[in-house]
């Protein structure tokens, strides 16, 4: 197996490894994947939010995050109707375009649409294309018992296109090389809220972005190296509002729309690619693996508006959030078309006009390309907050 | 009864029985007595009804302001209260309804005391949460896992179908504990059985009614008055008065396709209808075919709105939980299966139902039905030579209904048909 699918960021400065990983997350070539199938490895394509990806790695194989791209959807646009999220179709177009090349799909219930993909993608391809059945009655007393059972299901699949078999041992490293993963992000996400002038909004959420396309290991040593050199950043501290992102759990706000924010604002925490960063803390090593990784997604793990959680209402999360981060202001995007996400905001409008916390509102689509009128407004959302 | 008073009895008894389990509804919300909130994939009204509670299913609420041209007023109201323009017309039409206190064109809705929700469609557990915030009720959603792919169905004793099986019963064990914490009253598997019975009866009927519209001509209409059918199989399920109609429902339809009674005078195309109705036109829409000799022998709409009653599925009363649980299982599959993964579906009824021709109704408020749709027809006219036709509208908003376009496309559909029977006969 190929040794380093990035290895243009080893031995640089940290300004140039910053290029080198924007320039990779910005590639809808996927060229670390491409070099990963050509080097004989297999890949599987789990969409948004949340995937077990130890299960895919524990079997030798790539984790793939299918998060859509800013690119036209030019042939997967006759597979829809009009009524529909960009990811959707662009998800689909990487797939059918051979953008990226998969060997099994993954999609979950997260919303209709996205529970639709499997069957969409499926119809197109000759690799399986599985909904993995997350539960959305995670406070059922039946359900961690459940959840282990329906990951045993997809390990048997994995296990199939690996043309091997899985053990303890294997799901325990890879848990413990995930974990690893996990607390680098903690890490990044801690000074993020601790010292938002060292990282800016775009460049933590390319760090974190990556995750989606490079082996963990790979990932991991990246982070490892980069975060304490923006630590020791020689950066000064500017006169920004602090704020927390929400919307970003499944279609991916354009970067150049994150930068845009954190020009005007410090990003101190945010929901971006939530689903890499679900699992809240360490998951067990030892005992039952598969048990390990359902508890630790019911009993320590994030939350989004694609799941359902009585312990976790969301307009209390997202105070929670706020307050965590020491916000003054929340920016509250939601994709065009994602029903989710725009009930979402009535309830978190509500909310914070409940606490007077102020607020900014704005739809997005993933392959957008002009942000001066929402910079304009978002800068005025800003002096009004500031000059109050 | 004489034969032709029999005859058109579904619908007026239908209506008749749709309009009864309202009034019951209103003098809920006069006494201020809380119902149920369900839906119509997974309602477990079986199951509730053990304990009284009034059921109201916030679809049929918000699909009858379309039918009777109000739900502009309503739609209106909750974008005033921030919801999009782009999110579920359902949706909206209940929030406005809950702002108004109830009040709808057939009476008044009382407000929930407890919502129970499948994830057979998303938007269910977003909606419930509406509820939960507005109201502090609690909510029970009941994960029903589906297909995992195409094709992909255990049946018992497979060990994947079991442990949803098992999953699907501890889930309804701690609903019941819900139940009777609410009702202040204990369990009665007995009552459970006798609504399971009375399900049994229509569950048998349904599925024996879209059995009996493979008669030439078609004895109903799946769009018009299979709507009719799908209130009271929705709305009275488990109940006596639902088991007694869909008894003299088949016995009606039975009568119709044994003597060669159609819906229309001439039937000259046989349609499949795959979606959701266009509820704002909705007699209007109907017609558009109608006038061509277009009617629709079947839908998927029958299948999922039925919550899968389609399959017929049969309660053993011996073992009534574990026999819901298995039924739920299967039949909220089936209904997600008609819209996830609809395809060899819809090829098998083009043999069973004799099918000249397919429509695909995409709509702008259901991602959960019309995502899949225009790559299930591309799919469809790669396996088979079957005329299509991909109209897009929606079931509750009017303002992106444009009739003149509809008939337009309608009318060009119907032209291609006729041209096909043309070269056909000319060999």
């Amino acid at each position: 197996m190929i040794e380093t699918v990035f290895p243009e960021w080893r031995g640089a400065t940290l300004d140039d490894t910053l290029v080198a990983c924007r320039e990779l997350l910005e590639d809808t070539d996927f060229p670390t994947v491409r070099r990963w199938r050509e080097a004989g490895g297999k890949v599987v394509g789990h969409f948004q939010v949340y995937c077990p990806e130890e299960l895919v790695h524990a079997a030798g194989l790539l984790p793939v995050k299918v998060r859509g791209a800013p690119i036209e959807p030019l042939q997967a646009d006759s597979h829809f109707g009009s009524y529909l999220c960009s990811i959707l179709k662009t998800s689909l177009e990487l797939v059918l375009t051979t953008r990226l090349e998969l060997d099994l799909f993954v999609t979950h219930p997260i919303c209709d649409a996205a529970r639709n993909l499997a069957g969409v993608i499926g119809r197109n391809v000759d690799f399986p294309c599985q909904i993995l059945y997350l539960p959305q009655n995670p406070n059922s007393a039946h359900s961690g018992e459940y959840l282990r059972h329906e990951y045993a299901r997809l390990l048997r699949t994995i296990e199939e296109i690996a043309g091997r078999t899985v053990g303890p041992e294997d799901l325990r490293h890879s848990i413990a090389v995930f974990n690893e993963n996990r607390a680098l992000l903690r890490r990044l996400y801690d000074l993020k809220r601790d010292a938002p002038w060292l990282v800016t909004a775009d460049e933590a959420y390319v760090l974190v972005a990556l995750a989606g396309c490079l082996p963990r290991e790979e990932h991991n040593a990246l982070l490892a190296d980069v975060i304490p050199r923006l630590a020791a950043r020689d950066a000064k501290r500017q006169d920004k509002i602090r704020v927390v992102l929400e919307g970003g759990f499944c279609e991916q706000p354009p970067l150049d729309l994150i930068r845009a924010i954190g020009q005007s604002c410090y990003v101190v925490d945010d929901d971006l690619l939530v689903g890499l960063r679900w699992l809240t803390a360490d998951v067990a090593t030892d005992g039952d693996p598969l048990r390990a990784l359902a508890e630790a997604y019911l009993d320590r793990s994030g939350h989004s508006p694609v799941q359902h959680d009585l312990t976790k209402p969301k307009d209390r999360m997202l105070l929670e959030r706020v307050e965590r981060a020491d916000a003054q202001a929340a920016v509250l995007l939601a994709a065009k078309m994602c029903e989710p996400g725009l009930e979402e905001l009535v309830v978190y409008t509500r909310t914070l006009d409940g606490r007077g916390i102020p607020y900014f509102v704005s739809e997005f689509e993933e392959n957008m390309t002009s942000y001066d009128q929402l910079e304009i407004q978002l800068e005025t959302f800003v002096e009004n907050i500031l000059f109050d | 009864m004489t034969a032709s008073a029999m005859v058109g009895r579904g619908n007026t008894e239908g209506a008749r029985l749709v309009r009864a389990w309202f009034a019951e509804l209103t003098q809920a919300a006069e006494e201020g007595r809380p119902s149920v909130y369900v839906f119509v994939m997974g309602s477990l009204a079986e199951l509730l009804r053990v304990f009284d509670f009034p059921i109201a299913f916030p679809e049929i609420n918000s699909l009858q302001t379309a039918v009777r041209h109000v739900a502009h007023e309503y739609l209106n109201q909750a974008e005033d209260y921030g919801y999009s323009p782009d999110i579920c017309g359902y949706v909206k039409a209940d929030v406005a309804t809950q702002l108004r206190g109830g009040a709808h064109p057939l009476g008044r809705i009382p407000k929930p005391g407890l919502a129970v929700a499948t994830n057979a469609c998303n938007t269910y557990i977003k909606w419930a949460e509406i509820w939960e915030r507005m109201y502090k009720i609690p909510v029970f959603t009941i994960d029903v896992p589906g297909s995992r792919a195409a094709g992909l169905r255990p049946q018992p004793g497979d060990p994947d179908f079991d442990n949803d099986r098992r999953y699907v019963v501890g889930q309804l064990r701690e609903l019941i504990r819900e139940c009777e914490r609410l009702s202040g009253r204990p369990f009665d598997i007995d009552r459970l059985r006798e609504h399971l019975g009375h399900a049994n009866t229509m569950l048998r009927g349904w599925r024996r009614l879209l059995e009996l519209n493979q008669a030439r001509p078609s004895v109903f209409n799946a769009l018009s008055d299979g709507t009719i059918y799908l209130g009271v199989a929705n709305g009275l399920r488990g109940t006596p008065e639902g088991a007694r109609y869909f008894d003299e429902l088949v016995e009606e339809m039975e009568y119709k396709a044994a003597q060669g009674i159609g819906t229309l005078t001439e039937e000259t195309s046989r349609l499949v209808f795959v979606g959701v109705p266009c509820y704002p036109i909705f007699r209007r829409f109907n017609e558009l075919f109608t006038s061509w000799g277009g009617t629709f022998v079947n839908s998927t709409y029958l299948w999922f709105a039925s919550g899968g009653s389609n399959v017929g599925y049969q309660y053993d009363l011996a073992h009534p939980l574990e026999s819901l649980a298995e039924g739920l299982l299967i039949g909220v599959r089936d209904a997600m299966d008609s819209m996830f993964f609809q395809d060899t579906i819809l090829l098998d009824m083009v043999d069973q139902y004799h099918i000249d021709g397919i429509v695909y109704h995409p709509i702008k408020s259901c991602r959960t039905v019309s995502t899949g749709l225009a790559d299930t027809r591309r799919a469809l006219m790669q396996r088979r030579d079957i005329p299509s036709l991909f109209i897009e509208s929606d079931m509750m908003d009017r303002r992106v209904v444009s009739e003149a376009q509809l008939k337009n496309r309608i009318d060009a559909f119907f032209e291609g048909l006729a041209s096909r029977r043309r070269q056909a006969a000319a060999g």
